[in-house]
């Protein structure tokens, strides 16, 4: 099976001199849910910026491959990319206020998608839009086709946001933290919704997270982010079962768990803060806060194959 | 360089000049700007037929030397435009400060305030003030600063709401400290950034009002040398010798200019550096 | 140490020129009291008040009706000063919550200054052994806040906060907006400076894991009131309020394979200007019954546990 979603060695870098993302590879299979986790900063957005071609003005990206299904996305011209953005490959964010236009209806910001990209009528929208509506489990569909955005609370927002990325029969969803602005509940049943909705539609699901509880919940495939680069990627259960990377552990330590970590007892943590990467960084970037730091985490860091499904860049190979 | 930074520049330039003009008068003006020579009237500026090259921009009707006096005149704009701008600065922050922090009824009348100062005719109140008191550079910053206030205390206000809200307020007053505390350390070094672009806006009207209330015969009384009483004083021989209303008036028009490339140029700056 | 006795707020708040005005019920009715040495987590979703009741404690705003005594003397007859002196804030967002014109000394050094009561040298010393104790170096001090990262910005509003040595210390969300690794180093400085300076706690969270990991007592907060509150293990152990065990069930630790939970809670959404009748939780409860529409549910407490429900007896 070909993935969706393939992309290796992909370099981004601003025009101060950061260099954001740092050969990132990875692939989205169909039916698929990917994540990518990591601290803010890591390049998890970026990455998923890059895919999209929404990067900020003054951005430079180049990657080896960049492929959507057959189109090879490092060679498209922006409005060609422009036309797969919201129909082949859709994207959700964080803020579902700020992605939804406050001065339309929910039914003619959702109807529109499908006149730009299919050319169907108003009517025929509004029919999809409703019965989209109804498949993300909001109930009266009819009546919140003519709500503003801010009639709505964040958690109904989040839907409309989704069924809106669904108008189009995408292949490819990417979710940049879908839910960090949400309630707990409200959370828990949007994740619900994404993982359902994924399995009916067979789609590929490129979830970028910061919360460990969503990748263990949703992931199939897992790649921690750390300072521009997947510093380790892995089949989920192997990665919560066994993580490789000090990174990846020390992240892990972090979260208390209810039943599992002493209440009261220090949890574990990371000492230092995040080195500022600039282009041509060499070494290991997490080498001042790592406890196994030796010597030749200054030099190049090899990449080791711990086994067909489970990579990472660390000077302790086979950690 | 981009062009924003060039009308900067440029801003900064000009005003920048104009002050050291202003500062160093009693060094560059190359006569008396009081000295009267009758005999030396209306000669033109160096450059037209009869110019002499002893008075680079000529003389005025009494044979002051017309140089002499623009470069005193940029004296009294900028005191007359950095007085009024200090005084009514002072008047609206506090009043803008004052309604935005505490709200409610004293908000509301800070609002009423604001909402009536653009009512008062300005060259009324002036006519009506010179005619009680005669007039003088006092009489015009004191009409200029007291009426000039409301932009500085709607920019001054909504501001105050919005840092009020924010959490270190908050957290100044967890930690004891007094409303004075937290208005002049906490909320005020937040929004001068805003207040210093109004008032480069407001020094560019201030000035220009001036200009207009002299040459009304309203502003700063003669023999001084105003750019705006030159012109006033000028526009009977305008016709025959037109540079005695064109030197001051070009001279206004690179100062205001200067000023607002500069309240632009800073606008632009404070505004990118607020959002971090 | 802290009595809260029917403290009520309610904020009007009116959408239009000629609309009906609305009152949006904040703080509705509470009661409780919290001994010295204790951390109370306060959970709930956002909109539950949970951060007006935080203020309220604070002194920072009146009760509309109710009052507040902390170690036995009404916070409202208590002066700035002796009230600074007796409790502290740590906000959630330490990017709002330091004045971005002022250096780390002149933050942490405000409550010192307040009292006026020492020298510049001794309130010079203090600000620089609570910079050291809260773990950041003297070159911190002639620092601004955007110099600073997340972690250590939070570092300064802890150390503004416990300068005083304060007895209570409300942290509203203290790590909701700090990265994983950051939250863990600061909730491991909140827990030792409290065991080293004998404080208090209330702990304001929206995640439960983070406020079952801190507290000693726990009060689950919903439109206004707490619907659950007791001592903190037993009510992790056995939540006897629906709306507790919706909101531990919701969540998400980091193990691959479970499921994600069902938390039966329906799509409507707590609105504090129009809390409803009965039990405020009816609406969304999976188990309610026709009682929970009309009565008003008992409070109270069963084995030192109040909890707002009829079904839980």
């Amino acid at each position: 099976m070909r993935p969706v979603l393939e992309i290796t060695n992909l370099n981004v870098g601003f025009p101060d001199g950061t260099a954001a993302v740092r050969g990132v590879s990875l692939q989205v299979m169909p039916g698929e849910t990917h994540c990518v986790v990591g601290e803010s900063g890591c390049g998890k957005s970026v990455t998923a910026l890059s895919v999209m071609n929404l990067l900020p003005r003054g951005a430079r990206r180049s990657a080896d491959v960049m492929r959507f299904h057959d189109h090879d996305l490092t060679r498209m011209a922006d409005r060609h990319i422009a036309r797969l953005r919201g129909d082949k490959m859709a994207m959700i964010f964080q803020e579902p206020m700020t992605s939804l236009n406050p001065a339309y209806t929910i039914g003619s910001q959702m109807a529109e998608v499908l006149e730009r990209h299919r050319h169907v009528s108003r009517a025929k929208g509004l029919d999809r839009a409703a019965e989209l509506l109804g498949k993300v489990g909001i109930t009266a569909p009819g009546m919140r086709l003519g709500q503003y955005p801010h009639q709505l609370s964040g958690g109904l927002r989040q839907r409309v946001m989704i069924a809106m990325a669904l108008m189009c029969d995408p292949e490819l969803l990417i979710a940049d933290e879908p839910t960090t602005a949400l309630d707990v509940t409200v959370q828990a049943q949007i994740l619900r919704l994404l993982k359902s909705l994924q399995q009916q539609l067979g789609l590929a699901l490129l979830l970028i997270t910061h919360d460990l509880g969503v990748v263990a919940r949703m992931a199939q495939r897992v790649s921690v982010m750390y300072a521009g680069q997947v510093v380790e990627s892995a089949d989920a259960k192997a990665l919560f079962a066994a993580p490789a990377h000090p990174y990846t552990r020390g992240l892990l330590d972090c979260v208390p768990i209810p039943g599992k970590t002493a209440p009261g007892e220090p949890l574990g943590s990371i000492p230092g803060v995040v080195p500022r990467i600039g282009e041509g960084y060499v070494g290991c970037a997490f080498r001042d806060r790592c406890a196994y730091a030796a010597p030749a985490c200054k030099g190049e860091i090899p990449r080791n194959r711990l086994s067909p499904d489970h990579e990472t860049i660390c000077t302790r190979s086979g950690a | 360089m981009n062009p924003r930074s060039i009308s900067t520049s440029l801003g900064l330039l000009i005003v920048g000049g104009v002050l050291a003009i202003a500062l160093g008068a009693d060094l560059l003006a190359p006569h008396d700007p009081f000295a009267q020579d009758l005999s030396q009237r209306m000669i033109p500026p160096r450059w037209m037929d009869g110019g002499t090259p002893d008075h680079l921009f000529g003389t005025d009707q009494l044979g002051r030397d017309y140089l002499s006096r623009l470069i005193f005149g940029a004296r009294i704009s900028l005191l007359i435009g950095t007085l009024t701008v200090v005084t009514s600065g002072l008047i609206g922050t506090t009043l803008g400060v004052v309604g935005g922090y505490f709200g409610g009824r004293t908000d509301d009348a800070v609002m009423f305030a604001i909402t009536c100062r653009p009512a008062i005719p300005l060259i009324l109140v002036a006519l009506t003030v010179v005619a009680l008191i005669g007039s003088s550079l006092t009489v015009v910053v004191l009409t200029l600063g007291l009426l000039l206030w409301e932009r500085f205390a709607v920019v001054a206000r909504t501001t105050t709401m919005q840092i009020r809200n924010l959490d270190y307020v908050a957290a100044a007053r967890a930690a004891g400290a007094s409303t004075a505390h937290i208005l002049i350390r906490e909320i005020l070094p937040n929004i001068l950034t805003h207040l210093i672009v109004v008032a480069t806006l407001e020094m560019a009207l201030a000035i220009l009002l001036e200009a207009a209330l002299s040459f009304l015969g309203l502003g700063v009384p003669p023999p001084l040398p105003s750019w705006g009483l030159m012109i006033a004083e000028g526009k009977d021989y305008m016709f025959f010798s037109p540079w005695v209303i064109m030197v001051p008036g070009i001279a206004l028009f690179i100062l205001v200019f200067g000023i607002n490339l500069l309240g632009d140029g800073m606008r632009d700056l404070l505004g990118v550096s607020a959002r971090r | 140490m802290i009595e809260v006795k029917n403290v009520f707020r309610h904020f009007e708040s009116r959408s239009g020129l000629f609309s009906e005005r609305r009152v949006v019920r904040a703080v509705d009715g509470l009661s409780f009291s919290l001994e010295s040495g204790d951390v109370l987590g306060i959970v709930g979703e956002s909109g539950c008040g949970k951060s007006t009741l935080g203020r309220l404690i604070l002194g920072l705003m009146p009760p509309s009706a109710g009052e507040v005594l902390i170690e036995g003397q009404s916070l409202i007859t208590l002066d700035r000063r002796e009230r600074a002196r007796l409790i502290q804030p740590v906000f959630q967002d330490p990017f709002s919550s330091l004045n971005p014109r002022q250096r780390v000394r002149e933050i942490v050094g405000l409550p010192l200054a307040a009292q006026g009561a020492l020298s510049a040298a001794k309130q010079r010393d203090a600000v620089m052994d609570m910079l050291a104790r809260v773990g950041l170096s003297d070159a911190m001090a002639d620092r601004f806040p955007a110099q600073l990262s997340g972690g250590q910005r939070q570092r300064v509003a802890i150390a503004r906060a416990l300068v005083l040595r304060p007895r209570i210390v409300v942290c509203d969300e203290p790590t909701s907006a700090l990265d994983v690794s950051v939250q863990a180093q600061i909730l491991n400085l909140l827990a030792d400076l409290r065991k080293d300076l004998g404080l208090t706690y209330i702990f304001i969270s929206h995640n439960l894991a983070v406020v079952e990991h801190v507290a000693t007592e726990v009060a689950v907060m919903y439109l206004g009131r707490f619907v659950e509150h007791g001592p903190a293990a037993p009510l992790f152990a056995t939540p006897r309020h629906p709306y507790t065990r919706a909101l531990l069930a919701s969540v998400l630790t980091p193990e691959p394979g479970v499921p994600i939970p069902d938390v039966g809670l329906g799509e409507s959404y707590p609105d504090p200007s129009n809390v409803p009748a009965g039990c405020r939780f009816h609406p969304r409860c999976p188990m309610a019954i026709d009682r929970c529409r009309s009565d008003t549910p008992p409070t109270e407490p069963r084995d030192g546990r109040v909890t707002e429900c009829f079904l839980a007896a």
